[in-house]
């Protein structure tokens, strides 16, 4: 289990303070797949560096399983961090070393003896699928094989928690997803809690099981994924959550209409034609103005932007009537969801 | 003045001062340029990676006075002239090499002159390794010793290895000028027969042999350079 509390981190020059994390308190469940998202500048980079201690808190505490990282020795905590593997951006590649030299890398660091560090490294090189690539060099390999290798690199010394810092935001949808696939996979098999920095929803959607939101410095938001993409509360959720095409629709909105956002989980309420129902039963039209459907957690959602005019109570009742109904979840979007 | 130069006498002289001489010169030359090149390695390397991990932002900041002694002493002696230099560092010639002239003293003002410029030419190496990987190194729990030795000198090998290059030609050019405090070589003979005695013709056989080897040592650094480095394939 990985536990923040109150931690804040502001970085000092001669002019000024910046705030990069404030009193930030999270607990994150062994075996999770954790998304942490916020805008650029939100402070989540500055954050997943306090996790492993790169950068030193400047007040509150990292523990993992109950032991305080700020209270451990420059040495313990050497040692400590190869239990907190991590990805990049960038893949962080050595150049000069070829595919099987930076897997071993992290071994070599910990003293493995180097025969058996190389056996290791050739089977972790298979397992991220890059078997056939043992001697080739960075410069030789795509974005996604890159990362790849980085993978099988932090797997080398057997973490408990693997850290991914923005580790599909320079590649392509299709890679990206492979990378997440390759995620999940190592979450599932080697039981290892992971932690996705990431400013995209769509990364957070598609593997994680619980996520916080961060805008400037501060959680805003966070529970099961389910929950805050059904039903997100904050202005930065909300900006996160609802897809772009609301904002066209919201701007081109006619006078006297209200939006109201319903989200059906897939597997409990795609049996019932609920819109047209609603028509029949209450008299009440409803436009749709945008539609998507969404992979969640490996179960499909759906969610609408229905437009009802403002007329007799029509929008009261319909978010009373979908309110009700199993599966559903709804709440209106202002103009100023943004 | 050609006339005079390729004159039958000048030639049979050139020709037999090149055949006694020049074999024991390119030989001193080579051995100077090459164990002055070694010993400025040896202390400019180990002062370059302190410049840049000894910094403020560096992974182990060191103390500021220390750092900014360290580029005092740097820049210093960077900006003597080298043959001033040699003249400076006599006393100190003599203490490690028990006299101030001879091929062998020359090698005391070379190092001198030479390992601050590889300090300065180490330290522009290393700040061109990725700080991505030195973050990942950390977060893979490298101590400083781990960061220096497994990152930051193996990924800035080709570089290096083009500056040491760098560095034995422009030994090889000051190793001539210590033909002056008789200092063995090409350039003593350049200096010896061309601007003491006039005799132009073995000068510029000697300048065109100097020309000869520093080509052939910039070749040799830059394949080998290019061979190390594994961005290029």
């Amino acid at each position: 289990m990985i536990e923040l509390k109150k931690l804040s981190k502001s970085f000092t020059d001669a002019d000024n303070t910046v705030h990069a994390v404030k009193e930030v308190d999270l607990t994150i469940e062994d075996g999770d797949i954790f998304g942490i998202i916020g805008m650029s500048g939100a402070g989540k980079s500055t954050l997943v560096r306090c996790i492993n201690m790169l950068e030193r808190p400047s007040e509150g505490d990292v523990l993992i399983d109950g032991v305080s990282l700020s209270s451990l020795s420059e040495k313990e905590l050497r040692e400590k961090r190869r239990e907190i593997a991590m990805i990049f951006q960038s893949f962080n590649l050595l150049m000069q070393r070829n595919c099987l030299q930076n897997v071993c890398f992290p071994m070599e660091l910990a003293g493995i003896r180097p025969s058996e560090a190389r056996k290791k490294a050739k089977e972790l090189l298979e397992t991220v699928g890059l078997g056939d690539k043992v001697n080739a060099y960075p410069s030789q390999l795509s974005g996604g094989q890159q990362q790849r290798v980085a993978i099988a690199r932090a797997l080398a010394t057997g973490p408990k928690v693997l850290l991914c810092d923005e580790a599909t935001s320079a590649l392509d949808p299709a890679t990206t997803r492979q990378i997440l696939d390759l995620i999940r996979d190592i979450n599932r098999k080697y039981g290892i809690t992971v932690i996705i920095i990431t400013h995209q929803m769509s990364v957070v959607e598609s593997i994680c099981q619980h996520v916080a939101i961060l805008d400037q410095g501060r959680v805003v938001e966070q529970g099961s994924v389910q929950d805050v993409f059904s039903d997100p509360v904050s202005a930065a959720a909300k900006a996160l959550v609802f897809p772009e095409g609301y904002l066209d629709v919201l701007e081109s909105g006619r006078k006297g209409s209200r939006y109201l956002r319903v989200v059906f989980d897939g597997s409990q309420a795609t049996d019932t034609p609920l819109i047209a129902k609603m028509a029949v039963e209450k008299g009440i039209i409803a436009n749709i103005a945008y539609a998507s459907t969404r992979e969640i957690g490996g179960r499909t959602f759906g969610s609408m932007l229905l437009s009802i005019e403002e007329k007799n109570h029509d929008f009261q009742e319909a978010l009373a009537y979908f309110s009700d109904a199993p599966g559903v979840s709804c709440g209106e979007v202002m103009r100023d969801a943004e | 003045m050609l006339n005079e130069l390729l004159s039958a006498a000048e030639r049979a002289e050139a020709c037999s001062v090149i055949q006694s001489t020049f074999l024991t010169a390119i030989w001193e030359t080579l051995y100077v340029t090459i164990i002055a090149t070694f010993f400025a390695v040896l202390i400019g390397l180990p002062l370059g990676v302190i410049l840049v991990i000894g910094e403020k932002d560096g992974i182990r900041p060191l103390p500021a006075w220390l750092m900014r002694l360290l580029n005092f002493i740097i820049n210093v002696l960077r900006s003597i002239p080298f043959l001033i230099l040699m003249i400076l560092i006599f006393p100190f010639t003599r203490l490690i090499m028990g006299t101030v002239v001879g091929t062998r003293a020359s090698i005391v003002p070379l190092v001198m002159a030479a390992f601050p410029f590889v300090a300065r030419i180490t330290e522009s190496s290393l700040r061109e390794v990725d700080a991505g990987s030195i973050e990942m190194a950390r977060s893979m729990g490298s101590s400083t010793w781990q960061i220096i030795t497994r990152v930051l000198i193996p990924e800035s090998v080709p570089s290096l290895i083009a500056n040491v290059t760098l560095t034995l030609t422009n030994i090889l050019g000051y190793s001539a000028m210590s033909g002056i405090i008789g200092g063995g070589g090409l350039g003593k003979i350049a200096i010896n027969y061309g601007y003491y005695r006039y005799k132009y013709l073995v000068m510029f056989c000697a300048v065109i042999l100097l020309i000869l080897m520093v080509q052939a040592f910039q070749s040799a650094g830059t394949a080998l350079a290019r061979r190390c480095d594994k961005r290029l394939r």
